[in-house]
């Protein structure tokens, strides 16, 4: 049973944990990874509704899913971002890579 | 004007759940300062960076120590987090945006930039097994001018 991903078809959603550090990192990174790979994924979303808390350990697993799903010709998405996850998309420039809902123009 | 000073220190294992828990200790104890939701983010994330390269690339031993002192003066917090591990040979480098030594990890080198990014002051001082510290400082209030 999986317990970041859902999936349908061939797009997969990863509920972000409500911290995402280096610690929390390791586990999330297998299971997308796993899923990934076993269900030919092409639309990977990452759904940060329930993320209060992320540092530059989260900025590693999204560049490094970002990358896997370039190779694969898939699209990754970032949503339901509050306030803090935008700044750290922000000072990270991660909103330049991952396509997300944050207001534009800033 | 408050002239709070207060001082705190822990000491505790490299392992990951410490990460977490490092964090949540130094909002505890700098909530005396009024800080704001986004000032207390700051610092918990500063600690987080701090505190996961002490355990990632300080030591192999997660029973190896890391120690953070927490330092209330003023309006100002000063966090220090020390390992006695393998140490930085150039710091320089090392505080270089997406420098990383453990690409395999998929460390994305955004440590040391994010502790600039959302504290005042930082300094790194490391010696080859001797191991690193990293002092911080931030002034909680400077939001409101």
């Amino acid at each position: 049973m999986e317990q970041y991903c859902e999936r349908e078809g061939n797009c997969l959603r990863v509920r972000v944990p409500k911290e995402l550090d280096h610690h929390e990192a390791g586990r999330l990174k297998l299971e997308a990874d796993m899923m990934i790979d076993a269900y030919h994924v092409k639309t990977l979303i990452f759904d940060f509704g329930e993320t209060e808390f992320m540092d530059s350990s989260g900025i590693g697993v999204l560049i490094g899913r970002s990358k896997k799903m370039g190779y694969y010709g898939g699209e990754v998405y970032a949503q339901n971002l509050n306030g803090r996850v935008q700044k750290i998309f922000r000072v990270s420039g991660l909103h330049a890579l991952i396509q997300t809902d944050m207001p534009k123009g800033e | 004007m408050m002239q709070s000073k207060n001082e705190m220190k822990l000491s505790f294992d490299a392992r990951s759940v410490n990460e977490g828990f490092a964090r949540v200790a130094v909002a505890a104890f700098i909530t005396e300062l009024n800080p704001t939701l986004d000032e207390v983010a700051d610092v918990k994330t500063a600690v987080s960076e701090a505190v996961t390269n002490a355990i990632i690339h300080g030591y192999d031993d997660p029973c190896e120590k890391v120690e953070l002192v927490c330092r209330i003066e003023g309006n100002q917090v000063e966090i220090a987090v020390t390992d006695t591990g393998k140490g930085i040979p150039d710091v320089a480098k090392a505080m270089e945006p997406f420098y990383t030594t453990k690409p395999e990890l998929e460390r994305s080198g955004m440590g040391f930039a994010f502790i600039e990014a959302f504290m005042d002051e930082v300094q790194v001082t490391s010696e080859v097994d001797r191991g690193t510290r990293v002092w911080m400082r931030k002034r909680i209030g400077a939001q409101e001018g």
